[in-house]
């Protein structure tokens, strides 16, 4: 990211006590008493201390931690759902601990949408209503709140569930649902609170590289929580390490990785050799589509076209896989009349298990362009590794 | 006991303050009184204006819209033995009077139960307030209705009223603290006012539980309305009272079964009524 961009949030000596006697706690931290000691003196919690930082317009900025770090706490007094104990934070002129509730009102409403950890969706409103509800309560009429819920619905792939109910989603389709309500906002900040810790991890994969080029295509300044340093260093244009309650470093992905600024976060990131570490289940993605055994070569043929396949993949009822099959050999069987894809299928094709290593994965490439089937232990078919998704995950280490 | 301890005057200090509010608030009370009378009239007026055959038929396919076959059979053969036994008349007047506290009783609840889950404060003054309503013996609200109201179905109404509020403010403090914090965040986050937060998330997630209490509301108002009879509130009770007092136990049970009856039926139409709404 380059120094040119303008700064949208900037934070300055921001520190949260949660206690009683706030000042008792802030002048032993400022005699050099850390949080345990302040803690054990006066009960009281230092939930931050001194967080300065910057946040850049239209970049993705990650904080993380781990539980306890003061992550939730820092991004919740960002919109005042929690209240800072001194400190300024200033968006667009205006330093929100300052501001009256009335103002406050108008700042939440204009400069930050929220996606929570728990989706946190209103299980009585319909999908389109829930995506509405941001603009409904700031008293958008009708006809656009509607069209601009159904432009984010579909920015996030959920078109045609509007009338759906939050219950009749899965959790990775919710999550879409939350991201919808915070894009149909409109807002100038997307606070993101550990968005895609609850999914597992595949759907979490998706949703990432999902927000990725989301972001991109937006430009939307995005602050995201999360404990999980993978998903940091995946998505974060910079992350901000934090530890009880103070920063520790602030820096792009390969200066966290390659200058650790101490041994807190050189231990986070050792044997971060992304190579070793990341696994073929992390990196895989769904099939498009398979070919069942007892297929015919047309009907293989046009289920390879609509996806716009080379080859495809042939499974049998439980899904498990008995091989491969190229198009020039199936057009060939086609045009020769035959009914069966039996004789075609080639069995010498690569394969890997789901928790190998890309260290393991990267030499099978070579030459061939088929992508590598990920199979558990019982030949079943999980998903597929493409060479780019692997070059991507290498190309992260960083080397600067 | 030989300590000359005074004995304190409560019973005393309640009767002037009673005897105070009678009549500084005669005016008000009167009011009140017509005002509630008229309602009384009205509805009942109405309901009676209806055949029993054509009533019996409303209430037969309410229930088998909300609930189902089973209750719509269980309306029809309790609703047609309480006409067979000349119970009709009385038991309309026992429902008018279930209708009207239930509805007053409704109306104050709801905004002190709002109040109760959006201030701790008040929360911690009225739910003492509510303990002592519910526990005071039930006949006890009985003697000051009196004094303001007079001897009659507004007196009852009084009563039934403050006897069977408590669970209908309780229940709606309950369903809006009920409401999971992270929806309030959601809520809070996206720059919702405290009405806003109220009328489209607290309100619509509470409103099972919030039925829940209008039910409870509902069965306790019909026992007291019955027992009002005691300070001629008409109806079942009265039928009831009559019985004991010319020693006839088969008339006695007869409105008793009919009381039953009417129990049962408000009670699986409300409970049908707020279930519908949560499978939604």
């Amino acid at each position: 990211m380059t120094d040119t961009q303008q700064t949208k949030i900037q934070v300055r000596n921001l520190s949260k006590v949660f206690g009683d006697d706030t000042k008792k706690a802030l002048k032993l931290r400022d005699e050099g008493l850390n949080r345990a000691q302040i803690l054990e003196k006066t009960g009281q919690t230092l939930g931050l201390s001194n967080i300065n930082f910057d946040v850049r317009e239209g970049e993705l900025l990650v904080i993380m931690g781990l539980s306890g770090s003061g992550k939730s706490t820092l991004i919740r007094c960002l919109n005042r759902l929690i209240e800072p104990t001194e400190g300024d934070i200033i968006i667009g002129g205006e330093n929100i601990p300052q501001l009256s509730d009335k103002a406050l009102l108008h700042c939440r409403r204009r400069h930050f949408s929220m996606v929570f950890q728990n989706f946190a969706l209103f299980p009585h409103r319909t999908v389109q209503m829930n995506a509405e509800y941001g603009l409904e309560i700031r008293g958008i009429d009708k006809a656009e709140r509607a069209e601009k819920a159904r432009n984010s619905l579909k920015q996030v792939g959920l078109e045609g569930w509007e009338d759906a109910y939050p219950n009749q989603l899965s959790g990775g389709m919710q999550q879409r649902v939350g991201l919808a309500r915070a894009l149909a906002n409109d807002s100038s900040v997307l606070l993101m609170d550990e968005a895609f810790s609850a999914l597992d991890p595949l759907i979490r994969r998706d949703m990432q590289q999902e927000l990725i080029e989301l972001q991109h295509r937006m430009k939307k300044t995005t602050i995201f929580i999360t404990h999980d340093l993978d998903e940091a260093l995946n998505i974060g244009d910079r992350i901000i390490l934090l530890r009880d309650g103070e920063i520790v470093q602030i820096g792009t992905p390969e200066e966290v990785l390659t200058r650790p600024a101490d041994d807190y976060v050189a231990r986070f990131t050792e044997g971060v050799d992304r190579s070793r570490v990341v696994t073929a289940r992390r990196v895989m993605r769904p099939v498009r589509a398979t070919a069942r055994h007892d297929d015919g070569p047309r009907t293989v043929l046009r289920k390879m076209s609509e996806n716009a396949l080379d080859s495809i993949y042939v499974v049998d009822r439980e899904r498990k896989l008995l091989g491969i099959l190229e198009a020039d050999s199936l057009d060939e069987a086609a045009k020769a009349g035959k009914d069966s894809i039996q004789e075609l299928l080639v069995t010498d094709f690569p394969r890997i298990g789901p928790d190998e290593p890309l260290a393991t994965l990267y030499p099978m490439f070579q030459g061939k362009s088929i992508p590598v089937a990920v199979i558990d232990d019982q030949q079943r078919l999980l998903g597929v590794v493409v060479k780019g998704a692997v070059l991507e995950q290498l190309a992260q280490t960083g080397e600067e | 006991m030989d300590f000359d301890i005074p004995r304190i005057p409560l019973g005393d200090w309640i009767e002037g303050g009673l005897d105070f509010l009678t009549t500084e608030f005669s005016g008000v009370t009167r009011a009140i009184s017509r005002g509630t009378q008229t309602g009384i009239n009205l509805l009942n007026d109405g309901l009676m204006w209806l055949p029993e055959w054509a009533l019996i038929a409303v209430v037969v396919l309410l229930c088998w819209k909300v609930s189902g076959r089973r209750l719509a059979i269980g309306a029809l053969i309790g609703l047609a033995l309480i006409w067979n036994l000349g119970l009709w008349n009385p038991m309309i007047q026992t429902l008018t009077l279930v209708v009207i506290a239930t509805l007053v009783a409704i109306v104050i609840a709801l905004p002190l139960g709002i109040l109760a889950a959006v201030s701790d404060r008040f929360y911690k003054v009225i739910m003492p307030i509510l303990d002592f309503m519910q526990t005071m013996p039930a006949f006890v609200y009985l003697i000051p209705a009196i004094p303001f109201f007079g001897i009659g179905s507004v007196s009852g109404i009084f009563a039934t009223v403050i006897f069977s509020m408590p669970p209908a403010i309780r229940f709606t403090t309950l369903g809006i603290r009920q409401v999971p914090k992270d929806l309030i965040e959601a809520a809070d986050a996206y720059g919702s006012t405290r009405s806003q937060k109220l009328i489209k998330v607290q309100l619509p997630l509470s409103l099972p539980t919030l039925m829940g209490g209008i039910n409870q509301t509902i069965m306790l108002a019909l026992s007291m309305v019955v027992i009002a009879a005691m300070i001629g509130a008409n109806g079942l009770g009265s039928e009831v009272w009559r019985a004991i007092q010319r020693l006839r136990p088969g008339e006695g049970f007869e409105a008793g079964i009919a009381v039953v009856i009417m129990a049962m039926l408000l009670d699986r139409l409300t409970q049908s009524l707020s279930g519908g709404k949560k499978t939604k």
